[in-house]
């Protein structure tokens, strides 16, 4: 394949997991109104679980894909149940505070369980290699990334749109009072939200694994990448998050070929760019202080 | 009469302060010059945060170009201590007004995460920039000179160091705390609990934000000129996210209501992570824990319950 | 003493494809006391907070003594002579009720740009304060903090901090909503007297009738994002359409009754 074709494939591939993980930040903020620093942790979280699975205990990629994200979930769960719950009803910045903690407990946690080094996970026998597509190779595994990247963007927009449990968390996002007096119970849909999105990180995580090398410094990595895409694309915008993907995609894909020596600079001059015409993103409102 | 024995209490604590080389080992010397200088990077992280209520998440990046600061100057230009020092602070201001000038125009949620965006930008420059940040390995094999001021200082001395790093952060302290209490601060502090009521008070808040943004970026450069020939050594480590939480954490420990609240949080912080490192790796995860449970449990820190307790009883 | 102090002219505000407010014009004379009424969700609020610099219209000019203050920012519009107090209490919590003024005055005075005096011995501002409290009748709970104190007096400390920045125009949301009956009546003597010294422009919103009529030269209703009539309080009373609209469906049976 031509060298821009690959480059632009491989945005496309880059941006589809990225829009899979900053998505599940962008809800928990829509919802809850915070940012979980610990996103990218529960990612990491995700794919070594993957990883422990695979390697480990036996079990073929697609038992991982399943429980892995699961497992992220569950812990989500007491999560909020036994710490942020404390911490709702305050200033925000002591949700920050307290979600910046749990990124540095579980952070530490995969290193001392895990280990510092490197870790790896094959993808599974049928994505393996590559497929022919149009006279030109391509890594199977990179279609298969672009085909859950969409059956999730599709999966998402219908749940949204179309399902009462999308409307509920609609609902709470514009105004957790009034959500709350029409007895839609919002302690449920917060813990809910904040689980889901936990989830969207962690399958975001183990999609990612046979692709990436394993390390404890993973989280971090993509943590703010997915600052920057929200912030690019607009925070509370779901649409925002995709095109602030494909964005961030598309600088990694051909900046990465094209313009090494500055690669890990473009992604930030990229954000600068934006911040400075457009604050709230490019599709985002409201961010004024 | 309260504040005249809390006042006669800090007199003390720097009377002991002084007397520490004569009256410890030098390990400790070396634990209070830490101190000294991680108090001053907290307290100056705390007059956005406990203050103007910012919350960055990326002070480390102009405490850390503040150290590189320093060391290129040693290595190049062999130029006097205080002049490092001078130029320290200017460098870091001067990044604090670029980087504050994107952040402070935009709410909390953001705030936070562009400051912790750029301050890493500000680390992959320096992990990159090999020609002339030597990478990820630092600068280091820079020796101190003479301290200017035609004052003849042997800055290798640890004890002496001490001394300097002691009357540094001590003025600088006054410095900055005459800020927080002149009209400015109490500005500040409005902006803080109700910064819409301020603005229509007829001030144009984003620009007082931007000026305390700057002043702290200026004495966090002050303390990372004060840490490279400390630490021997410029790195990038010094730029990291990890190093951003250490104010965090300093400021919410002792108590970001008080001035002093950052200091005292340094101070635990150090012996603690002194403690515990020595038998333990994952220094990381202890901290995780301590910021959680402070947060959630004692929000107002320890100088600040005890402050607070004390001003209440007996009045 | 002709020319209006304020003039507004075609105002507009469109929430996506609602106007909350729609083509208002007025002119508000200089040193009157005028009462804006109108059932919840006519649209005061937002009238109010286009005027303050809170929001930016969709349409229309608003003028200040001359100057065009359309879309200007709201410490900008501060400075140039308007001030205003909030529906729901918009003071700072942590601070004794003193601080809370000494900040206005602070920042009206230009001492916030100063790095290096010390606040607490700014004795001159210190004593403006004071004065100003004990205009408001709150100077006795000088030394206590803002958020402790009772309902009505953080109220009666919102306006003092209004008045803290010498305004022209003064707009007073609801002032005297959730008082009790004494500190209404207390409230609507104090902005009486104030109106009457001469030295400010009155805007007030109002739900209660009694304090509207009491302090109002003349009335603006409004309904439904529109100006339905402005006139004086005898005017407004008379006026068919408005008891139709505002005033109740009462009037309109007693007025069938009477054969009026």
């Amino acid at each position: 394949m031509s060298g821009i074709g690959s480059a632009l494939l491989n945005s496309l591939d880059i941006g589809l997991l990225l829009f899979i993980i900053a998505v599940g930040l962008n809800i928990v903020f829509g919802v809850l109104n915070i940012i979980n620093f610990a996103h990218g942790a529960l990612y990491m979280l995700g794919a070594y679980l993957a990883f422990t699975l695979i390697n480990i205990v036996g079990m073929p990629f697609w038992a991982a894909l399943l429980l892995a994200p699961l497992g992220v979930a569950i812990l989500a769960v007491l999560i909020d149940r036994f710490l942020l719950r404390h911490i709702y009803s305050r200033d925000i910045a002591d949700s920050l505070l307290l979600t910046f903690a749990l990124l540095l407990i579980i952070n530490e946690s995969v290193r001392m369980i895990w280990g510092s080094g490197i870790q790896v996970v094959q993808p599974p026998q049928l994505l393996a290699g590559s497929m022919d597509i149009m006279g030109s190779s391509i890594p199977t595994y990179s279609l298969f990334v672009i085909v859950m990247g969409l059956a999730l963007l599709a999966g998402l927009w219908f749940l949204f749109n179309r399902t009462r449990i999308g409307r509920i968390m609609r609902a709470a996002a514009l105004d957790r009072d009034m959500a709350e007096v029409l007895c839609i119970n919002t302690r449920l849909v917060v813990t809910g939200v904040f689980a889901f999105g936990a989830w969207l990180a962690a399958v975001g995580g183990v999609i990612a694994a046979p692709m990436r090398a394993l390390d404890p410094g993973m989280g971090d990595k993509i943590i703010i990448e997915s600052f920057i895409v929200v912030v690019i694309g607009g925070l509370g915008s779901f649409p925002g998050a995709l095109l602030g993907a494909i964005i961030l995609g598309l600088i990694h894909g051909v900046g990465g070929r094209y313009f090494p020596e500055v690669n890990m600079l473009l992604p930030f001059l990229g954000m600068a760019l934006v911040l400075l015409f457009k604050p709230n993103g490019i599709m985002g409102k409201g961010a004024a202080a | 009469m309260k504040i005249k024995i809390l006042w006669a209490l800090l007199a003390l604590v720097i009377v002991g302060l002084i007397a520490v080389p004569w009256i410890t080992s030098y390990f400790y010397i070396f634990i209070f010059t830490e101190i000294l200088i991680l108090g001053l990077f907290a307290a100056s992280f705390n007059l956005i945060f406990g203050y103007t209520g910012m919350l960055s998440f990326g002070h480390a990046a102009f405490f850390g170009i503040g150290s590189y600061a320093m060391a290129l100057v040693l290595i190049h230009l062999e130029w006097p201590f205080v002049v490092g020092l001078l130029l320290s602070m200017g460098v870091s201001a001067l990044l604090a007004l670029i980087i504050g000038f994107f952040c402070v125009r935009l709410n909390e949620v953001y705030f936070a995460m562009l400051t912790l965006a750029f301050g890493m930008m500000v680390f992959a420059i320096a992990y990159q920039w090999r020609s002339v940040t030597n990478g990820s390995d630092g600068l280091a094999g820079f020796s101190l000179g003479s301290f200017g001021l035609g004052l003849d200082l042997t800055l290798a001395n640890p004890a002496v160091y001490y001394h300097v790093v002691l009357a540094i952060v001590v003025i600088a302290s006054a410095v900055l705390y005459l800020v927080c209490r002149s009209s400015f601060g109490m500005i500040l502090r409005a902006i803080r609990q109700n910064p819409e009521r301020v603005s229509f008070a007829g001030l144009n808040v984003r620009t007082y934000r931007l000026v305390a943004f700057v002043i702290a970026g200026s004495f966090a450069g002050l303390a990372g000129g004060l840490m490279a020939p400390f630490l021997r050594v410029a790195s990038p480590e010094l730029l990291h996210w990890s190093m951003s939480a250490e104010p965090i954490l300093m400021a919410i420990l002792g108590g970001t209501g008080y001035f002093l609240g950052p200091f005292v949080g340094s101070a635990v912080f150090v012996l603690l992570e002194t403690w515990i490192t020595s038998f333990t790796e994952s220094w990381m995860l202890v901290l995780g824990i301590i910021l959680a449970l402070m947060v959630i449990f004692f929000r107002k820190g320890l100088l600040g319950t005890v402050l607070d307790w004390w001003m209440e009883i007996k009045k | 003493m002709t020319n209006p102090i304020l003039t507004i002219l075609n105002l507009t505000k469109r929430f996506g494809g609602n106007a909350a407010v729609s083509s208002i014009n007025l002119d508000v004379m200089r040193k009157e006391t005028m009462a804006i009424i109108g059932p919840n969700g006519a649209g005061k609020t937002t009238f109010y907070n286009m005027v303050s610099g809170r929001m930016q219209p969709s349409e229309g000019s608003i003028t200040l003594d001359g100057k065009d203050i359309t879309g200007l920012p709201p410490h900008k519009i501060s400075k140039l002579g308007i001030s205003r107090s909030f529906q729901i209490n918009n003071i700072f919590p942590e601070m004794t009720v003193q601080e809370n003024v000494e900040v206005v005055l602070s920042a009206y005075h230009g001492h916030s740009r100063k790095l290096f005096n010390i606040a607490s011995r700014n004795t001159g501002i210190q004593q403006e304060a004071v004065e100003l409290l004990k205009r408001l009748g709150v100077d006795s709970l000088k030394d206590r903090r803002a958020e402790v104190i009772s309902y009505g007096d953080k109220r009666l400390l919102e306006i003092a901090m209004v008045l803290a920045t010498r305004p022209k125009l003064v707009l007073l949301d609801e002032p005297t909503a959730g008082m009790t009956p004494e500190e209404t009546r207390r409230t609507t003597k104090l902005i009486k007297s104030l109106a009457d010294s001469g030295d400010y422009t009155f805007l007030i919103t109002e739900h209660d009738m009694d304090v509207v009529f009491d302090l109002a030269d003349r009335i603006l209703v409004m309904h439904r994002g529109e100006k339905l009539f402005a006139g004086t309080p005898a005017e407004v009373k008379s006026h068919p359409e408005v008891r139709r609209a505002y005033l109740g469906e009462e009037e309109d049976e007693m007025t069938e009754e009477t054969g009026a």
